[in-house]
């Protein structure tokens, strides 16, 4: 059973659509123009089974994060179907959902109930999540006080204490020590074992092959390549960005 | 474990519903936006919230001042409790609005990067409000003890009418909050509504000095209504007017009834927008 299903997913927002104020919306209305489309995602079709782990490799503006939020149903298609089964958990972007002047221990409490955590799972949780971001007394200081290591871990204790049915990685495990990343990796692995669903986005490939078996190579919002994640890697490594502009804008 | 399946209509037009992909405690969910609002609006405060009281006391004793002493208003006994009873769901109206108005820009990455149903984003700020109000409160029921008005049983409907204009607040919160997100001025536009709102609500003077053929409309101003009833509860000790309680309720439910359906048509495009 699929547990992340993606059929023929296609995301566009508008050229215009960033232009918010009265003075744009009474020239438009004046002067239309036709709509210009901007395609982050084009005909994107995968599905991830249960226990399996997919990593979305691809260069910057591909429409990986895209594709996570689409996901994670913060975005709508707009074209397509997603179905996902079970509760995802977005690691947040660092430090998003965090409140530099409030305490480590109330920013774990909010990003918990964020996620879906009940008061009485929280009170469960909540020892073990300090615990794991290894911060100590700093959890009673307020968050400006931490650097961005710090910030990280804790924004990786709770969400991995949150036992998501599918876990979506984006980009975060680049910041924190060789320690702490370990620590993760194995806890990732430990969640995986569990028979659990991951999405990981990153740039460290290496940690990529380590971390999933199945991988996506997106380019300009579509799919180049999908398969097993050491093939996909390895055809990411050896084509030049340069040819690969015929494909994905001829079509 | 829910099966969420997001469907596109014929047309190209996506449903405007969400996929409910958010399993979480809605209730602890708003708890802790609430506290958040709180905390960080007081943290940096040395007084607290002391200085929730400090606004309206200022605005009493000018107001007093103006309405005694330039122009005098020998038919208004107790002025400064007859004031406080505008004041007090004025400010909070007004500033409630405003926050909520402002709340889905102001928590951009919450919207964009969390699944969770946005609507609570707009009412947390609303409640969070309240908690200024319930101190405000406190210092009019103290300046009306003060006065020499005792508690009367009529005090048994002060829950129900500030119940709905927190309410109505929430309604009208929820259609701002989504219009500002498509139109940036529609903060600027609430904050000048808020400045006509201060003279048409009868804050510093008394519902009898309108004409008649007026009463009917302002009655269907809730903040001028729920001004209404308080003075009727609180300085005469009498029940409030029924007619006028009607409308306070009418319009409160309509108000949140429009604001949700606003809110839940315009929420599918929020992502593209902030």
């Amino acid at each position: 059973m699929a547990v992340v299903t993606f059929d023929r997913v296609s995301k566009y927002f508008h050229r215009h659509a960033g232009q918010m104020l009265l003075r744009d919306r009474v020239r438009h209305l004046l002067q239309p123009s036709p709509p210009e489309r901007f395609y982050a995602l084009r005909g994107v079709s995968f599905a991830v089974e249960h226990g399996e782990s997919l990593g979305i490799v691809g260069s910057n503006g591909a429409g990986k994060s895209t594709l996570l939020n689409v996901a994670t149903g913060v975005s709508l298609p707009s074209e397509g179907t997603v179905a996902v089964q079970g509760r995802l958990a977005a690691l947040l972007e660092l430090g998003s959902g965090f409140h530099p002047d409030l305490t480590g221990a109330e920013n774990v409490r909010i990003n918990a109930a964020l996620l879906g955590l009940s008061r009485a799972k929280v009170r469960r949780r909540f020892d073990g999540i300090v615990e794991f971001s290894g911060i100590g007394d700093f959890i009673d200081e307020p968050l400006r006080t931490y650097s961005a290591g710090m910030m990280m871990r804790l924004a990786f204790s709770v969400a991995i204490n949150v036992e998501p049915d599918v876990l979506i990685v984006d980009e975060v495990l680049g910041v924190g020590d060789q320690n702490f990343f370990a620590k993760c990796f194995e806890k990732i692995l430990e969640f995986r074992r569990a028979g659990r669903t991951i999405l990981c986005v990153s740039h460290a490939l290496e940690t990529l092959e380590n971390l999933c078996e199945r991988g996506l190579w997106l380019d300009r919002g579509q799919v180049v390549k999908a398969g097993p994640i050491g093939e996909v890697i390895q055809a990411y490594q050896e084509t030049p960005a340069a040819a690969l502009q015929g494909t994905a804008t001829g079509q | 474990m829910g099966d969420c399946t997001v469907s596109i209509l014929p047309d190209g037009m996506a449903l405007d519903v969400l996929p409910i992909m958010w399993h979480g405690d809605s209730l602890y969910l708003l708890e802790n936006l609430i506290l958040k609002d709180f905390r960080i609006r007081y943290r940096n405060m040395s007084l607290g919230v002391l200085w929730s009281l400090l606004n309206p006391l200022v605005m009493m004793g000018v107001l007093t001042f103006v309405f005694t002493k330039i122009f005098s208003n020998p038919g208004t006994q107790n002025f400064p409790v007859f004031v406080l009873c505008g004041l007090v769901p004025f400010s909070f109206f007004s500033i409630a609005w405003i926050t909520g108005t402002t709340s889905i820009v102001d928590n951009t990455s919450l919207v964009k990067r969390v699944p969770l149903p946005r609507e609570i984003v707009p009412i947390a700020s609303v409640f969070s409000n309240c908690i200024h109000l319930l101190v405000q409160i406190l210092l009019l029921l103290c300046a009306v003890l003060l006065f020499g008005r005792g508690v009367n049983r009529q005090w048994i409907w002060l829950p129900v009418v500030w119940a709905l204009e927190v309410v109505f607040v929430c309604g009208m919160v929820l259609i701002t909050a989504t219009l500002n997100v498509y139109i940036r001025d529609t903060r600027y536009i609430v904050e000048s509504a808020n400045t006509v709102l201060f003279w048409l609500v009868p804050i510093f003077y008394s519902f009898d000095k309108i004409p008649a053929r007026y009463k009917e409309v302002y009655q269907l101003n809730p903040v001028a209504a729920l001004v209404l009833c308080l003075r009727h509860i609180l300085l005469q000790a009498e029940a409030p007017p029924t007619s006028t309680l009607v409308r306070l309720t009418l319009v409160s439910l309509a108000a949140l009834a429009t604001g949700l359906l606003v809110f839940r048509h315009g929420k599918p495009g929020f992502y593209e927008h902030i």
